[in-house]
């Protein structure tokens, strides 16, 4: 019906423009809208300054979002983002306590926290067969658990280090964030392994039905495992990657990046029930909210404002292009 | 098979949150310095009463295969509604109440009619309402403050005859009046069937979309019961971002360890309620053994995560692999 009319439009359109999915075109559209709209209110909204800054604070969001899109991928879900991020940004900064090396690997130390607490939901989904939901919530309690124990017994050293800092601040091509170049060397990585590599097609084939992908040998279980542990990785780096913006961790860091991460990734096109996304959505979904709630903000919108704004996006654009099918 | 074992296979998830209830609040009292005296119960059964209608209202989406994220936001918002409009004489009072679940069953109808007529995923539209209803608390109450008719607050946190704590009660009157009716009419078998197996239910002609919507508004009735409540707590009212996620959060823990199943089409509230009370009863536990406060939060995250562990043992039972994908 619809989809074969569709079809046939698209065929008359370039290569290029084909392969975008109506959902990636409606969410650069709306942030082409929202820079218009903002650049009526003022010039201040187009300059390349606003713009990098922007991109620079979308980096963060985009890195954590991107381990959240693995996940959705495959039909699961992470909500143990909150603490996994703290973790990660706590650890980075604590490892400056045990000396010069300490100091040096601290990136790769809260990373490996990360993976670590992937590792926990990774077993638990995959193994124990335990819903993802039920999971990363558990082990958000214990990552949780773990943290206030660990800043509540002594002054922990909550600074962050000079490479953390440059990592999130610096910039290493002049003008260009070093934040921004680092989420698009991952999102690279992230679309190569999705679609060159034979874990990028298992993702989907698991995704779309996991009995099928497993009767037609693939490893489900290792690889919904090492989906966990990426995004477990992926979410503590994004809160390195904030510890170095902020110059410090702070407990409650990671809790407002759970849900705007799930709202990126299905902003753009990728279904909550998995096998079906690409990442060019996620970018979209990414930039949209972090410009949505910047834009929000510079127009002195009140918080309860900009929580509401969020809100009726968020249904409306799903409204307009995520609904299921009719029948069943 | 006899009767009866149909009914324990059917009420085994309730049966097992009520034995993990019975352990942990005995371990508690039997370490509890003053022991079960009515002040002990009093406390309990409050703190237990305001996650268990949480956890009901979480119940009824989770039946019907679906999630509500905005439970908490819903508990908030009518947290702050509450502390505006509950003042003045009996009858200001009892108006003030009936506004205050009007709003809550409404957040929950909106809810459901996204859910079922625009055909979004239970997950992603409760995020998007739970932002909008969060959002109203906040102009609502910008800063914390307010105040509840006292008389009443006292009234339903406080103790009926000097022994029975009355939100107990409270929690007792609400299964009889709106779980046990609802389950037992055919609106509610319709959101059991639609959470078991949607394609089935809609073959039998069950009325799956008055079912689901039934659910979520009652839902959002049930969270606000819970919004009642905390001000009746806290006699003010305030839009904290915290408490949202965290009633959300525990809710779901509650649902989990009550023995009701987020595939959806199994389980109950009363088992849900049980659960609220055992993961209360479980934080608790840390007081009376003297631990250091700071543990609490590791102590109740362990558990959660043995308690759902546990799930996995079904796997001991699996025979052919293509199991594992249910």
């Amino acid at each position: 019906m619809s989809d074969t009319t569709m079809g046939r439009i698209s065929e008359r359109m370039p290569r290029f423009i084909r392969r975008i999915e109506p959902p990636v075109a409606i969410s650069f559209a709306c942030i082409i809208l929202l820079l218009l709209f903002g650049g009526l209110y003022s010039s201040a909204f187009l300059s390349a300054d606003y713009l990098l800054q922007q991109l620079k604070v979308a980096s963060f969001l985009g890195v954590i979002a991107t381990g959240m899109m693995l996940v959705i991928l495959l039909g699961q879900i992470d909500l143990s983002v909150p603490w996994v991020v703290a973790a990660g940004a706590m650890m980075a900064c604590a490892a400056t306590a045990y000396g010069p090396a300490a100091t040096l690997a601290a990136v790769p130390i809260g990373i490996l926290c990360g993976m670590l607490i992937g590792l926990v939901n990774g077993i638990g989904v995959a193994y124990l067969r335990i819903p993802s939901m039920i999971v990363t919530l558990a082990t958000n309690a214990v990552a949780q658990g773990l943290m206030v124990v660990y800043t509540g017994g002594f002054s922990p050293r909550d600074f962050a280090t000079e490479e953390m800092r440059y990592l999130a601040t610096g910039s290493l091509i002049p003008g260009v964030p070093n934040a921004l170049i680092i989420w698009a060397i991952v999102g690279a990585g992230m679309v190569f392994v999705l679609t060159r590599t034979t874990f990028g097609r298992a993702v989907y084939g698991i995704g779309n039905r996991e009995r099928a992908a497993y009767l037609s040998g693939v490893n489900t279980r290792r690889v919904v495992m090492i989906a966990f542990i990426a995004a477990g990785g992926l979410s503590a780096f994004g809160g390195v990657l904030l510890a170095g913006y902020a110059s410090k961790a702070a407990q409650g860091m990671g809790d407002a990046y759970l849900l705007p991460a799930i709202a990126a990734v299905v902003l753009g096109g990728t279904s909550i029930l998995g096998g079906r996304g690409s990442y060019l959505g996620t970018v979209a979904g990414v930039i949209l909210i972090t410009l949505l709630l910047s834009i929000l903000s510079v127009l002195q919108m009140p918080e309860a404002g900009r929580q509401i704004i969020y809100g009726v996006v968020i249904i409306a654009m799903l409204l307009l292009y995520g609904r299921s099918p009719a029948n069943q | 098979m006899k009767d009866w074992r149909y009914w324990l296979a059917e009420q085994r998830g309730t049966l097992v949150a009520l034995a993990i209830f019975a352990l942990m609040f005995t371990i508690y009292i039997s370490n509890h310095p003053a022991g079960l005296t009515t002040n002990v119960a009093q406390t309990a059964a409050n703190k237990g009463t305001l996650l268990a209608l949480v956890a009901m209202a979480q119940t009824l989406v989770v039946i019907t295969a679906g999630i509500d994220l905005s439970v908490g936001a819903i508990l908030v918002l009518t947290n702050c509604i509450a502390s505006m409009v509950i003042t003045g004489n009996a009858f200001e009072t009892t108006l003030g109440v009936v506004f205050v679940l009007f709003v809550g069953a409404l957040c929950g109808a909106l809810n459901g009619l996204i859910v079922i007529y625009g055909r979004l995923q239970p997950i992603v539209a409760t995020i998007g309402t739970g932002a909008i209803f969060f959002g109203i608390a906040l102009i609502l109450r910008p800063l914390p403050g307010g105040t509840v008719n006292e008389t009443l607050a006292d009234a339903m946190t406080g103790k009926v005859f000097g022994i029975v704590p009355a939100s107990l009660l409270m929690l007792l009157a609400i299964v009889l009046v709106v779980w046990l009716p609802f389950c037992s009419s055919v609106i509610g078998r319709a959101a059991y069937a639609a959470g078991s197996s949607e394609t089935a239910a809609y073959m039998s002609g069950m009325p799956i979309r008055r079912g689901k919507f039934a659910a979520y508004t009652l839902g959002g009735l049930l969270a606000s019961i819970g919004g009642l409540f905390l001000t009746f707590f806290t006699y003010s009212g305030q839009a904290s971002s915290a408490t949202a996620s965290t009633y959300t959060l525990l809710s779901i823990a509650a649902v989990v360890l009550g023995g009701v199943s987020l595939f959806g089409g199994r389980g109950s509230a009363i088992g849900a309620i049980f659960g609220a009370f055992a993961f209360r009863a479980i934080g608790d536990l840390m007081f009376v053994f003297d631990f250091d406060a700071l543990w609490q939060p590791l102590f109740q995250g362990v558990i959660l995560l043995l308690a759902v562990s546990i799930g996995a043992l079904g796997l001991w039972r699996v025979r052919n692999r293509l199991e594992w994908f249910g």
